[in-house]
């Protein structure tokens, strides 16, 4: 077990140097100058030409990538924010509870809606209800984030004022930006729990406690859902780190102020030190979530505990 | 016949809804267990046991199965009448089965203490700690330690998976167990180790037992009475003696030859020719007919009907109907 995890948080350090290069190089092959956009497209070349030296933006590229990374393992430094001249930490770490607020409230939605659908049409397989369950699945999963958003900031704020359209804070605020980014998973946790489901629900030892006079509400939980949890923790992990990519998303639609906007608003200002860090952190995040649910398993599993 | 039996199965008849068709899995089979007996339910694969079994439980799935006609009898209660609630008063407490591979039939996320205690606290009101020696003193019954209740079904053997589900078959001591082949998926030299812990259960708790089986030397050892099947119907049925002294039906001969003997070179004396009809194809006449030794013209033509040979003993077959007297000789 030990072991076990020891390996993975090995290949995770991997994975985020991967990840750390790959964004570094893209960056640098964006278009758009960091130091104009500082100075202002009046400043003279010469103090253009100092700033670049003072922020040592004109050594190679490897020298670069080489600084930052030392800075981020010696100091737990992401570097400084062209634009607020602030810790790139600092920035993310203010507004990342709000998109992990935003993320676990969807994914609460997505757990509890999900997997309550999931069961019913995989119990009533067939049926009309498990197809429109069904139906309404493959509608949530196609539909992307931003257009939901939109619509429903078009019929329940603008049309109905029942809730805010915009900001962040207060439960009204969170209820729509929740339900739009939950949808897709919703819909995923759905159909995973349902085939999930269906797998275990045809096996003998769920005949086995059918012969024992076993309730079928009670066969359907405690023998179906528990043997059936694996492959949807799976999807359930995997999805959190979907969220929170979709939570930028969102963020950006409903004004939210998060890692997403955060990030955007970078991209805009070829403030390039906290885009860097946000993808890393972000990527971070999701290679943790991962990991959770990997250990999740030793503990629904008895056999995966074991060895 | 004067007595009552404990179970009575009268004209049942279940079909499956396929992609292929309907299948005719059971057709109009009649067969009657009494108490303290032991009856041995023999046919082909697909003959139809399992799904007879399952009827008999209320547990077939539903859809694609559906029972189209006949009764199930138990200790009076038409089994299929009766509602949810008092089949799930039955199911465990009266009736238990042992299903064929015990890989499969114990819940692997669950220790096999628990899967025990599930079954005692379901049907006796008694507290966790009580129903869990209970559980204890029962695996120790089928020959497995008390300590290894804690363990979960992947650290046990087949046999061993096999004695914990006959231990919660066991546990509210049944009128009747149904057991569907429950040696098939073992190891030779377990199955008969098996078959002993079964036959010693038996006859010491003094249930009736369903024991279905292809193997006919375990039927002669263990059986009060033989139902042979064949094509969803018992074309045979009878006492143990009567059938190994005098079989009837052309099948049932056709079962007793294809025996292996072990003092000839040849494996199969003689085995019978052909498959089994497709079970969505409904045969008409005698549903034996197309494999049949000694197929008449009528067979062709006509479904034959129950001729009893003696009172315990019944065949569907032309052959005895209207000369009872003549077999008898
Ligand atoms: N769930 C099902 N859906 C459709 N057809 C089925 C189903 N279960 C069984 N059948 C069909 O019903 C027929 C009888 O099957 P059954 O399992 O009762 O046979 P069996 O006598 O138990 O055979 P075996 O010796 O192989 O266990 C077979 O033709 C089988 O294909
Ligand atoms: S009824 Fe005819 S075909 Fe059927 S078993 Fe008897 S002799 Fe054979
Ligand atoms: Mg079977």
């Amino acid at each position: 077990m030990l072991k076990f995890t020891l390996k993975r948080l090995a290949s995770l350090l991997l994975v985020l140097i991967g990840v750390s290069f790959l964004v570094f190089m893209l960056l640098s092959l964006t278009p758009g100058d960091p130091v104009r956009m500082m100075l202002g497209e009046s400043a003279t070349p010469e103090a253009q030409e100092a700033l670049r030296k003072e922020m040592g933006l004109d050594d190679p590229l490897l020298v670069q990538y080489g600084r930052y990374m030392k800075n981020i393992v010696v100091h737990q430094d992401l570097g400084t924010s062209y634009s607020t001249q602030r810790p790139v930490l600092d920035e993310i770490m203010n507004v990342f509870p709000n998109t992990v607020q935003l993320a676990v409230a969807a994914m609460v939605i997505a757990i509890i809606l999900g997997i309550f659908l999931g069961i019913i049409s995989a119990v009533k397989q067939n049926s009309l209800l498990d197809n429109i369950v069904m139906v309404l699945a493959l509608i949530g999963t196609s539909a992307p984030i931003f257009w939901i958003g939109i619509l429903m900031i078009l019929l329940f704020s603008v049309q109905l004022g029942w809730l805010p359209p915009s900001g962040f804070g207060s439960f009204e605020q969170l209820i729509m930006p929740a339900v739009a980014l939950g949808m897709q998973s919703t819909a995923v946790v759905a159909r995973m729990t349902r085939s999930s489901m269906l797998e275990v629900i045809r096996q003998d030892f769920v005949k086995t406690a059918r012969a024992k006079g076993q309730r079928e509400i009670v066969v359907i939980l405690k023998h179906v859902f528990r043997n059936a949890l694996i492959p949807i923790i799976t999807v359930v992990g995997l999805q959190f780190g979907t969220l929170l990519g979709g939570a930028m998303l969102t963020e950006v639609v409903f004004s939210i102020p998060g890692v997403g906007r955060l990030m955007i608003e970078a991209i805009k200002q070829r403030d390039f030190p906290i885009v860097q860090g946000s993808v890393l952190f972000v990527a971070a995040c999701f290679s943790l979530v991962n990991l959770a649910v990997d250990l999740l398993y030793a503990v629904v599993d008895p056999k995966v505990s074991k060895e | 016949m004067e007595k009552q039996n404990l179970l009575d199965i009268k004209n049942l008849s279940v079909e499956y809804k396929t992609e292929d068709g309907i299948v005719y899995a059971v057709n109009e089979l009649n067969m009657e267990i009494g108490h303290k007996e032991t009856l041995g339910f023999v046919g082909e694969t697909g003959a139809g046991k399992t799904t007879t079994a399952m009827t008999i439980m209320g547990l077939l799935p539903t859809p694609p199965g559906k029972v189209t006609s006949g009764e199930i009898l138990f200790d009076g209660r038409d089994m299929l009448k009766i509602s949810d609630k008092e089949r799930r008063g039955i199911l465990g407490e009266e009736i238990s089965i042992i299903f064929q591979d015990p890989m499969t039939s114990l819940n692997p996320s669950m220790k096999v203490g628990d899967q025990i205690v599930e079954m005692i606290r379901l049907h006796k009101t008694i507290s966790k700690k009580d129903a869990m020696e209970e559980a204890n003193k029962l695996l120790e019954m089928v020959g497995i330690r008390r300590e290894r209740a804690n363990d979960y079904p992947h650290q046990f053997s087949g046999g061993m998976k096999q004695r914990v589900v006959i231990a919660i078959a066991l546990a509210c001591q049944p009128k009747l167990i149904i057991a569907d082949e429950p040696t098939t998926a073992l190891d030779v030299t377990i199955q008969a180790q098996v078959m002993n812990l079964i036959k010693g259960f038996k006859e010491t708790l003094g249930t009736s037992m369903i024991l279905i089986t292809h193997d006919l030397g375990i039927v002669a050892e263990i059986c009060d009475k033989v139902a042979i099947m064949y094509a969803g119907q018992v074309v045979e049925y009878a006492d143990v003696e009567s059938i190994y002294m005098n079989p009837c039906h052309p099948y049932t001969k056709g079962l007793f030859n294809s025996i292996p003997k072990l003092d000839t070179e040849e494996e199969w004396l003689e085995e019978i020719h052909g498959l089994p009809p497709e079970p969505t194809e409904r045969i008409e006449g005698c549903s034996f007919s197309p494999r049949c030794p000694n197929c008449m013209k009528i067979c062709k033509h006509k479904k034959p009907g129950i001729t009893y040979i003696d009172e315990k003993h019944y065949v569907r077959c032309f052959l005895y109907e209207n000369q009872e007297v003549k077999t008898d000789e």
